[in-house]
């Protein structure tokens, strides 16, 4: 019985580690319940979508994709184009995720087609490809916004005349959903609408895993060279959930962005991909196993921990920056953490396989 | 016909592309009034400040090891010596040779723990060392603050305590290289000092592929199991090319400091390890293979696209480009490395 | 009623085979290892392998009309199904999620019939079915939720024949050494349910090592040996002895040497309880002497063991047990505790383990002796430091070159390049270099032709005879080791089963081989 404690409590360390992490730092921070509340479901609307759209390259086996970022910039060029147009509101949203949608399945079918050449090291070559289209993204929307790609409004232009401001104000849209329909529970604002999208999409994810195609990329991801024997286009497969992940980024990138209410043209996108993937290991995903429930648990842990560690840093050492640098280390240790004990669990797998075949044999 | 296309297969198209593009620029350079002496001597400065740090890839790939996108690791090793140095009080000179002194411990501490930490996960290196760089720059971001530095010149001045972003390096290392024997001809300087310092490394390392050690890590990385079988421990060599590569990055960041002027703390060595990385690529390494000769002409071509982008393409169309074509020709080059099939010998 | 015959003539694998099965008959495929069993049943099934090496020729006809497999699917739709040795199974998922993977039936919804059939859900009911049934036919209790990751291994094994049988058109069956893994029991529950499908008209071509299990459930046994159908014969016309003679008894005329007598020299190796954990090569408890000077040579059948014995002994698998060197111990974990005793390995996987394929021929040939007598060094700045010998290097290469007659451009040539033969010899060249006064050479002609056999063969007895050196020779083919072996021993099930002299019959050696198997 021990044992299974032990065992269950390992399983669980990332996640009980953050637990302990807020439950010292949120008395220290000071903060109000209904200010924790408020904020907490706010960034549950932000960004559980986002979240959700890395599941389906980890059921293929394909790792964090780090490569969602891709989306993250098809929606940012969608909503630049509509709030060029002046298309506001709902309509606006709505119309940003259709015009996504082309620019995320040619970003992810190159970022699929480049994985396959590369396998076996697929997490570093999409953490790179974030940053070759990142280039690629500045490129068109710093010079060829303008001169080639007409953008009608000077407001969203830099006074150059060229290129678009570092800021695009989505002032006309902002939280245009969330506020659709909002009940207040305690003094908690609780945008209903948002969460209906959210639910529809983990719905939508269960349904996907029960579907031909999610069958076929569950098996993909367990064991390449026995699917493809079977008859199953593997790369192909592999394309499709890399396609579908950067396209529910996109579209978790246009409601962060509706959330926001704001652009920020240059840097939106870039931290984005870390966050989401830190927030799903905090909720005790690894690199080859994630569920629904990880997305949820990791992105409340994530988040209430980002909202106090500031302040309680200040408030232990005096210095506002420590909880700024400690949230920061905080992120980037899980993300190591996870590829380590990934990393060496596939070292261990490999002998315990070799003991396998011994014990058969 | 037939040979020049073979030619141009085994150089890689994109390397092909950045030297097209960088003989361009050369030659349109005088058309659009850049003054080329000058030009080169940018070209030499920036040579001499990063080349130490491109050298610090190649035993990480003799050894299989990859790419080291760990590079920051070796970098804050480099950052607290030359901040050790200055907090004791040690200028000019003197202060840079007590830099690498103070670095050298924290090298090899470092470069051992991570060796360490790379032989548990062989095969996945390079995601690993890239988040491992990534946590220590983070977390030394904090220690910045917390270590009790106290050298005014180091401190921010208001509170007494933390240290700044950048620290200027007048009075300390500042040029010591570069300086060094330095040769002016009009326009054109050439800083022989730092380019010697880099010769000399650069001597040291390929003296030290020609030991029996050395041959040694060469063969680890090619063939792995046939080194083991050769009696070699792969987990020694694997760490000693660890720690040389982690010590060499310390070196680096101080050399690139002293050309500089500044020693930059907290996030800036986050950026410093993809270029790098894709200056050693486009010299012509893989990652599995690497010799000096990649790390000089890489060296040299990436940063002259750095450096003649912005002038020639400023006065051409009025736009400075260079940030985004550097952005898209170092990550295209390292995609480039990555999406290529290796025959890589990683099997044990 | 269905007639297959099938030739096939072209490289030097498989030579005009004829085969013949009809509906409901068990014919029992035995053969030595690499004597294109395997080969042909890539060809019934349709592997990629052999589309990519340019195909096969001859004809198959499935019931009198002609067939031409191009892939495994072209195989499918003529009914034949294969399980192989190494299960093709995928882990997570459930027996009935592997029965019948890719051919799940679906349902339609709204969203597949606009996004096409891959978005159709699955039938997990008429999916349980199917499976149950295919279970049923086996005739042996699976849970068919049970992951497959967490089954027996038996039970793969069962997993893998219903997942054929599940295929509605299957015909014929082929079953690549289905009990080879399997415990006595669970083995006489698979061939009472082989003996079982048989009876519902399905023709099966069953592969073993185990002549027991041939003669207890085949109808027919055909054996081939070295790409030709030697033998094909009903079952209760032929005894076990005769086909371990068909098997292995070829009517050889080279010559033998004529074999020492070592008995009563100085033991030089003492091996005792070793246990080599080698993947498919298991050592258990296994020892011998070997006497100075002999050329030992280790035969026994693939999987036997007799390959992780030279592995373990040099450090390259984990082993244990106590292996003593002209009377001191060798660390056999530490493959420098064997190389500092002049004791030298050549590998059987020489692109994996024996070669740097990147690097040049010298390279190749002087890296291992300069690793462990540090040799090819020469010192400069005053004895400080000492670097390679470029010099000494490219000459002990271009001796060895020339002394084993290595195919090459230069000595900077890459060992990538080479033939399989040449690169043979490079190895033999990289394990001569450091004169080694103990060599074990494993597989030596494994994949190289028969004139370059020859070579290395005499390389390896003039080494022996020249320098005194002792050598202890793993091999596969018998007649190999018969050619320039003193002893023989044979190794089954990971020990010695036996030690003949050279000369003794063939036969002698097939029935160690062979008779351990079926105990």
């Amino acid at each position: 019985m021990k044992f299974d404690v032990r065992k269950f409590l390992a399983d669980r360390s990332v996640p009980i580690m953050f637990i302990i992490i807020c439950a010292v730092c949120i008395p220290l921070s000071g903060f109000s319940t209904s200010y924790l509340f408020n904020e907490i479901v706010t960034r549950i609307v932000r960004n559980t979508f986002l979240i959700l759209s890395l599941l389906i390259p980890i059921m293929a086996g394909m790792g964090l994709n780090f490569g969602m970022t891709l989306g993250a910039m098809a929606g940012e060029i969608a909503l630049i184009f509509t709030s060029d147009w002046q298309i506001w509101g709902i309509p606006g949203v709505v119309l940003a995720m259709i015009l996504s949608i082309p620019i995320s399945i040619l970003l992810g079918a190159l970022c699929g087609t480049l994985l396959n050449k590369s396998r076996g090291r697929e997490m570093i070559t999409s953490y790179i490809i974030s940053f070759f289209i990142n280039g690629i993204y500045q490129l068109v929307v710093l010079y060829m916004m303008g001169p080639i790609i007409p953008i009608l409004h000077e407001s969203i232009k830099l006074p150059r005349g060229y290129g678009i401001r570092n800021t695009v104000s989505l002032l006309n849209l902002r939280q245009s959903i969330d506020n659709l329909v909002s009940i207040n529970v305690a003094g908690v604002k609780i945008p209903v609408i948002s969460f209906v999208i959210i639910i529809l999409l983990c719905l939508f994810i269960v349904w996907f895993t029960k579907t031909k195609l999610g069958q076929d990329m569950r098996a993909v991801g367990q064991n390449m060279e026995v699917a493809r024997a079977a008859g199953i286009n593997v790369d192909r497969t592999r394309i499709l959930s890399i396609i579908m992940s950067t396209v529910l980024a996109g579209f978790g990138m246009i409601l962060y962005l509706q959330n926001m209410g704001n652009i920020a043209t240059y840097s939106s996108h870039s931290q984005i991909g870390m966050f989401c993937i830190a927030a799903l290991l905090v909720g005790g995903a690894s690199v080859d196993k994630a569920s629904i429930g990880n997305v949820f648990l990791g992105v409340i842990l994530f988040h209430l921990m980002f909202i106090v560690a500031p302040r309680a840093g200040t408030v232990i050492t005096g210095d506002s920056m420590i909880g700024e640098y400690f949230r920061v280390f905080i992120s980037y240790g899980v993300i190591t953490l996870a590829l380590v004990m990934y990393e060496t669990k596939k070292h261990k797998k490999k002998k315990m396989t070799k003991e396998g075949t011994e014990n058969e044999k | 016909m037939e040979r020049i296309k073979n030619i141009i297969r085994d150089f890689g198209v994109p390397r092909f592309i950045i030297l097209a593009f960088l003989v361009a620029l050369f030659i349109m350079a005088p058309f659009v009034g850049a003054d080329l002496p000058t030009q080169i001597t940018n070209l030499l400065n920036r040579f001499s400040w990063n080349a130490v740090l491109v050298l610090a890839m190649v035993p990480m790939i003799h050894s299989g090891c990859g790419l080291n996108f760990g590079l920051p690791f070796g970098i804050i090793a480099g950052l607290l010596g030359g901040t050790i140095s200055i907090e004791l009080g040690f200028t000019g000179v003197q202060s840079f040779i007590m830099a690498i002194l103070f670095a050298t411990p924290f090298a090899i501490i470092f470069g051992y723990l991570y060796g360490v930490l790379l032989n548990h996960i062989k095969g996945g290196e390079m995601m690993v060392a890239t988040y491992v760089g990534f946590s220590a720059v983070s977390f030394m971001c904090m220690m910045w603050l917390l270590l009790p530095y106290h050298s005014p010149t180091m401190v921010w001045g208001y509170e007494g305590k933390g240290l700044r972003t950048t620290i200027s390096l007048e009075g300390f290392y500042d040029k010591v290289l570069s300086s060094f024997l330095e040769i002016k001809i009009g326009n054109l300087a050439i800083p022989t000092g730092a380019i010697l310092f880099f010769a000399v490394l650069s001597f040291i390392m390929w003296s030290f592929l020609r030991t029996k050690t050395g041959t040694a890590m060469t063969a680890v990385g090619s063939n792995p199991v046939f080194a083991k079988a050769s009696g070699v421990n792969i987990d020694r060599i694997r760490t000693l090319s660890v720690i040389m590569s982690t010590w060499l990055a310390a070196i680096g960041i101080l050399v690139y400091e002293q050309g500089f002027g500044f020693i930059q703390l907290y996030m800036a060595p986050f950026n410093m390890a993809l270029p790098a990385v894709s200056a050693i690529l486009i010299g012509g390494a893989s990652v599995n293979k690497a010799s000096i000769a990649n790390v000089i002409i890489g060296t040299l071509l990436f940063q002259g696209i750095v450096t003649m982008t912005p002038t020639v393409m400023n006065s051409m169309i009025h736009m400075d480009m260079s940030e985004v074509i550097r952005i898209i020709v170092s990550n295209g080059m390292i995609l480039y490395a990555l999406t290529r099939k290796t025959n890589d010998g990683r099997r044990a | 009623m269905k007639n297959i015959k099938k030739s096939y003539y072209g490289t030097a694998v498989l030579h005009d085979i004829n085969m013949e099965l009809s509906e409901g008959e068990i014919i029992g495929l035995v053969g030595e290892n690499g004597a294109g069993k395997s080969t042909l049943m890539n060809i019934l099934f349709g592997d990629e392998v052999i589309a990519s090496t340019g195909g096969y020729e001859g004809d198959i006809f499935i019931n009198g009309e002609k067939a031409q497999i191009n892939s495994s699917f072209d195989a499918l739709n003529y009914g034949i199904g294969m399980v192989h040795q190494e299960f093709s199974l995928i882990p997570g998922f459930t027996a009935t999620e592997n029965i019948l993977f890719n051919r799940e039936p679906t349902k339609k919804s709204l969203v597949s019939s606009a996004f096409g059939d891959r978005l159709d859900t699955l039938d997990r009911k008429k999916m349980k079915e199917i499976a149950d049934d295919a279970i049923d036919k086996v005739g042996i209790k699976i849970d068919d939720d049970m992951l497959v990751q967490s089954m027996p291994v038996g039970h793969k094994q069962f997993t893998e024949i219903a997942r054929e049988i599940s295929k509605e058109k299957l015909k014929v069956l082929i079953l690549d050494e289905p009990t080879a893994v399997l415990t006595e029991k669970e083995a006489e529950t698979m061939l009472k349910s082989i003996k079982n499908l048989a009876s519902r008209g399905i023709a099966i071509i069953f592969i073993s090592h185990r002549l027991n299990e041939i003669m207890d459930i085949c109808n027919k046994v055909t054996v081939i040996r070295d790409g030709v159908v030697v033998k094909t014969s009903d079952i209760d016309k032929i005894t076990v002895d005769e086909i371990t003679k068909y098997m292995i008894g070829r009517e050889v005329d080279t010559k033998h040497r004529e074999p020492r007598n070592v008995e009563g020299k100085d033991v030089i190796m003492s091996i005792k309880n070793l246990y080599v954990d080698m993947p498919g090569e298991n050592v258990r408890d296994f020892s011998i002497d070997v006497y100075d000077g002999e050329i030992l040579g280790i035969g026994g059948l693939a999987g036997q063991g007799k390959l992780g014995i030279p592995n373990g002994i040099m450090g390259l698998y984990d082993a244990e047990g106590d292996v003593s060197y002209k009377n001191e111990k060798i660390n056999i974990s530490e493959p420098m505790s064997s190389l500092k005793k002049d004791i030298a390995f050549v590998s059987e996987d020489r692109r994996g383990v024996g070669l740097l394929l990147d690097e040049s021929l010298e390279w190749n040939i002087s890296f291992l002796t300069m690793q462990v007598k540090d040799k090819f060094l020469k010192k400069i700045l005053g004895k400080l430091m000492s670097f390679r010998s470029n010099e000494e290097i490219k000459e002990v290469t271009d001796h060895y070159i020339e002394a084993l007659n290595i195919k090459c451009t230069s000595s900077k040539q890459k060992a990538r390049e080479l033939s399989g033969g040449n690169q043979q010899k490079v190895c033999l060249a990289k394990a001569f270099a450091m004169q080694p006064k103990f060599l074990f050479v494993s597989e030596p002609t494994r994949g190289i032709d028969v004139g370059a056999k020859a070579l290395v063969l005499d390389a390896l007895k003039g080494y022996n005879e020249k320098y005194g050196t002792t050598i202890v020779m793993v091999s596969s083919e018998i007649e190999e080791l018969r050619q320039i072996c003193d002893r023989i021993a044979i190794v089954s099930d990971g020990k010695v089963a036996g030690i003949y002299k050279a000369t003794e019959p063939v036969e002698k050696f097939g029935a160690l081989m062979i008779g351990a198997k079926a105990a």
